[in-house]
């Protein structure tokens, strides 16, 4: 996108470069499991970083909190202990797996600032309940910005690129951001909230080219207690719906998410609007794949698609595995640890699987 | 069949200017081209007869068919008891009572889309 | 015979020369730009009747030339008082009094980037509308145009709180101007509300309705997007039917505020003078003392000291300058 490159450079944040305290997501580790592994792994063997994966951290209980579940006073304790253990590891930096946290994190930081008295309470929470000491962080970053700090690092050691390998052309990528990224605090995201350039950067420094369509903007839909009420989820994947209405003119290759919500509804609800209305979408009506950022970072890396936990999506990733020349083996992808056979989902028609009834292909 | 979900995919509420027969309220605007001119001021509805009983909304009416948004148009200009007290009070010198009945004259047209 | 300084050679800057000259004073224009003129230089016609702006410009700038006004172009001042200004390049130009007619500065449109000023190319501002309408036109003949008001104005997130007051009536003027040239051309004003405080303002407006068949949107757009087939989709809400809106647009006219300058607080601070929290000069008083400044000697023309229409600008001129020239009197 013409420009778009001149507007980001005015929102940059200090990324810390090293020595990252984790924490992870509730959502990832149920349906991408491999992202944050890779993600890890990356840090480690590839860019040679110190990361603490700490089993002593929490959920942030942020889905309860927007849920009207956990109050206030409890989740500012729960992420004043999540702080306590980075200090008692002996980091400063907080890394966050996922968006939700990244915006709980990012406005009680900010709430603290502007009420001392609120983190005077929270200090005095933790104490009392756990005996331990709130730190701050030096730093809070979202794990898309680490990936993005070392886009170039990644581009130098890429085993493949974001390309067609059969036209030699771009892959055309929908980026899609976290709402909870930068629309609480704009500056708190690279680019700001509205031409993100987190993900922009990767694909662009991978080989990719970004498609700028009229819905880029707008929320997947998630909404916690919209999605988590069933008589509320017709409105929650009308969003989704409306965004794939949108970006299907422009026949993208993929869609990737920085936010656990938005990768999981994104791939996950182009089933359902398939069963519910008979459209699919992407090339043969095949879907369109929806990729964590570290995914694609690791298909760029040459890591293998089910080591990476590709067979976790509703979408079938296969037709993009192919237009970007990733050797993988068709007939490892139920297999788990050890070659233990996981189990197989049955044939839906979002993945081309046969089904009886006439799909409309919205292309 | 459709799968049931116990849920559907919401239909969106936006006008949407791009599909909308946009000048369908023509054959309004082309008799009454000063309705046009509606500042959105309400006085229509405020000093409405029918409006005070029922949710009829000149305004907001006309204010949709200008906008191409035709559906339920029927009933509701239906409500309209043509007392004129609307057209004392518009501070645009709207002819509101002819509106009401250029509406009603064309409510053919207007309800097939 | 007694020098007047005046910074800035607007029209406001322009006709308190004038004005001074007439009195029998001296006086010494300093203007930044190459030539004066100011703002007015890119403007193509004016409100409520279309006058040609070269006209009135020209008219200025001609009696100016012919007055044998003292003018100083390509000087921009680093600070003064009542009785001198010091320049960039560090000489002085002394005076016995001062007139502060310094303008403002157009809201850079880009500050709101959700309507992607910069970045796409379907979106402009009412400067560009009227620099294009001197240069003969668009460059394509557009299905359909939006007009966004209070863009910079009436804002508090790019801490701009105030009225601009001229964009209300330059949206309805170039919708007119546009509707005119391209008279298939469907033409939305999208407003949060409709201020025509000037006289023939209302009246324009709603001929602008009546005849011109411009439509007008109660409602803010939100953000702008490409479409698929190179046109831009708006959002806003149809505030006065309760519903959400969208449609696609080939041109985007963002209808800019007006800003204080920059360096208002730097002049301040050099010659004593109040701003307003909008950063524009504070006056005296908002009425016996509204061309008076805070500091002896220094007098305020035009949008130095708040967003103005060009008569009111020119009218204020001539009220800076008979106060200027009563001050000296009496010294």
């Amino acid at each position: 996108m013409a420009g778009r490159g001149a507007s980001w450079q005015e929102y940059q944040k200090q990324i810390a470069d090293d020595r990252y305290y984790y924490a992870r997501s509730c959502i990832r580790q149920n349906f991408f499991p491999g992202s944050e592994r890779a993600f890890l792994r990356m840090l480690r063997e590839e860019l040679g970083r110190d990361i603490c994966d700490d089993p002593l951290h929490t959920s942030c209980t942020g889905i309860g909190y927007h849920s009207d579940i956990v109050p206030l006073e409890t989740i500012m304790t729960v992420v004043a202990r999540q702080f306590a253990l980075m200090a008692e590891a002996g980091y400063e930096h907080f890394v966050t797996s996922c968006i939700t946290s990244f915006g709980i994190y990012n406005e009680i930081l900010n709430t603290w600032d502007e009420f001392p008295e609120t983190e005077e309470r929270t200090r005095r929470y933790l104490k009392e309940a756990t005996g331990r000491e709130l730190v701050r962080p030096k730093s809070i970053a979202h794990t898309s910005d680490v990936v993005f700090h070392f886009r170039d690092r990644i581009a130098e050691r890429a085993k493949r690129r974001l390309v067609n390998v059969v036209t030699g052309e771009p892959l055309r990528v929908v980026e899609h951001i976290g709402c909870h990224y930068a629309k609480i605090f704009p500056k708190s995201g690279i680019g700001g909230a509205e031409f993100p350039y987190v993900l922009a950067g990767m694909i662009e420094s991978w080989g990719g080219s970004c498609v700028d369509y009229p819905e880029r903007r707008h929320c997947c839909g998630f909404g916690f207690r919209n999605y988590l009420v069933q008589a509320n989820r017709g409105y929650s994947i009308a969003n989704s719906h409306k965004k794939l209405e949108s970006m299907a003119p422009y026949k993208p290759d993929f869609i990737v998410a920085n936010c656990p919500g938005c990768s999981m509804f994104l791939d996950k609800w182009q089933y359902a609007i398939a069963e519910i209305e008979g459209t699919t979408y992407g090339a043969d009506g095949r879907g369109i794949p929806v990729l964590t950022y570290e995914e694609m970072a690791g298909l760029v890396l040459g890591y293998d698609p089910w080591e990476l936990g590709m067979q976790f999506h509703q979408v079938d990733v296969e037709p993009l595995l192919e237009k970007m020349g990733v050797d993988y083996d068709p007939a490892a992808k139920y297999l788990g640890r050890d070659g233990k056979y996981i189990g197989k989902p049955d044939a839906a028609v979002v993945n081309g699987g046969p089904d009886n009834r006439v799909y409309r292909i919205r292309e | 069949m459709a799968l049931d979900f116990g849920y559907g995919i919401s239909k969106p509420r936006s006008i949407d200017l791009d599909r909308n027969e946009f000048y369908k309220g023509n054959a309004v605007l082309g008799k009454m081209p000063e309705l046009q001119t509606c500042i959105g001021c309400g006085s229509c509805t405020a000093t409405c007869t029918a409006g005070a009983l029922t949710d009829f909304n000149f305004r907001r009416l006309h204010t949709r068919i200008r906008r191409g948004e035709f559906k339920g148009i029927y009933d509701e200009i239906n409500k309209c008891m043509l007392c004129g007290k609307c057209r004392l009070t518009c501070p645009r010198g709207i002819n509101t009572r002819g509106v009401v009945q250029l509406i009603k004259r064309n409510m053919g047209e207007l309800q097939s889309e | 015979m007694k020098r007047v300084i005046i910074i800035g050679g607007g029209i406001a800057g322009m006709r308190s020369a004038l004005r001074l000259a007439e009195a029998g004073l001296h006086p010494v224009l300093i203007e930044r730009d190459a030539e004066l003129g100011g703002k007015l230089r890119n403007w193509h016609a004016l409100f409520p009747d279309f006058t040609q702006a070269a006209g009135v410009l020209d008219e200025l700038r001609t009696a100016v030339a012919r007055r044998g006004i003292e003018v100083h172009t390509g000087c921009t001042v680093r600070r003064f008082d009542a009785r001198s200004a010091e320049l960039a390049d560090g000489s002085r130009l002394e005076g016995d009094a001062a007139i502060l007619a310094s303008g403002f500065t157009l809201f850079d449109a880009r500050i709101k980037e959700e309507y992607g000023y910069g970045l796409y190319e379907q979106v402009c501002t009412s400067a560009d509308i009227e620099r294009m309408l001197n240069e003969g036109g668009l460059p394509a003949a557009p299905r359909r145009i939006a007009f966004l008001h209070c863009v910079g104005s009436r804002d508090e997130k790019v801490c701009q709180k105030h009225c601009s007051r001229v964009c209300c009536i330059t949206g309805v003027k170039q919708a007119m101007e546009l509707k005119k040239r391209y008279p298939e051309a469907e033409i939305f004003n999208f407003y949060m509300d409709i201020r025509m405080f000037g006289p023939g303002y209302e009246e324009l407006y709603r001929e602008a309705q009546l005849h011109s068949n411009i439509h007008f949107i109660r409602g803010r757009i939100s953000e702008a997007a490409p479409t698929f087939d190179g046109r831009l989709q708006i959002k806003a809400e149809d505030t006065l039917t309760g519903r959400p809106l969208r449609m696609s647009v080939d041109l985007l006219v963002l209808l800019v505020g007006m800003r204080a300058n920059a360096d208002n607080a730097a002049l301040a601070a050099s010659a004593g003078l109040e701003l307003a929290p909008s950063g524009f000069f504070a006056p005296r008083d908002p009425f016996l003392g509204n061309v008076r400044s805070a500091a002896e000697g220094i007098f305020l023309a035009g949008t130095a000291t708040a967003p103005k229409t060009i008569g009111e600008t020119l009218n204020e001129a001539i009220a800076a300058a008979d106060a200027a020239a009563e001050y000296l009197k009496t010294r």
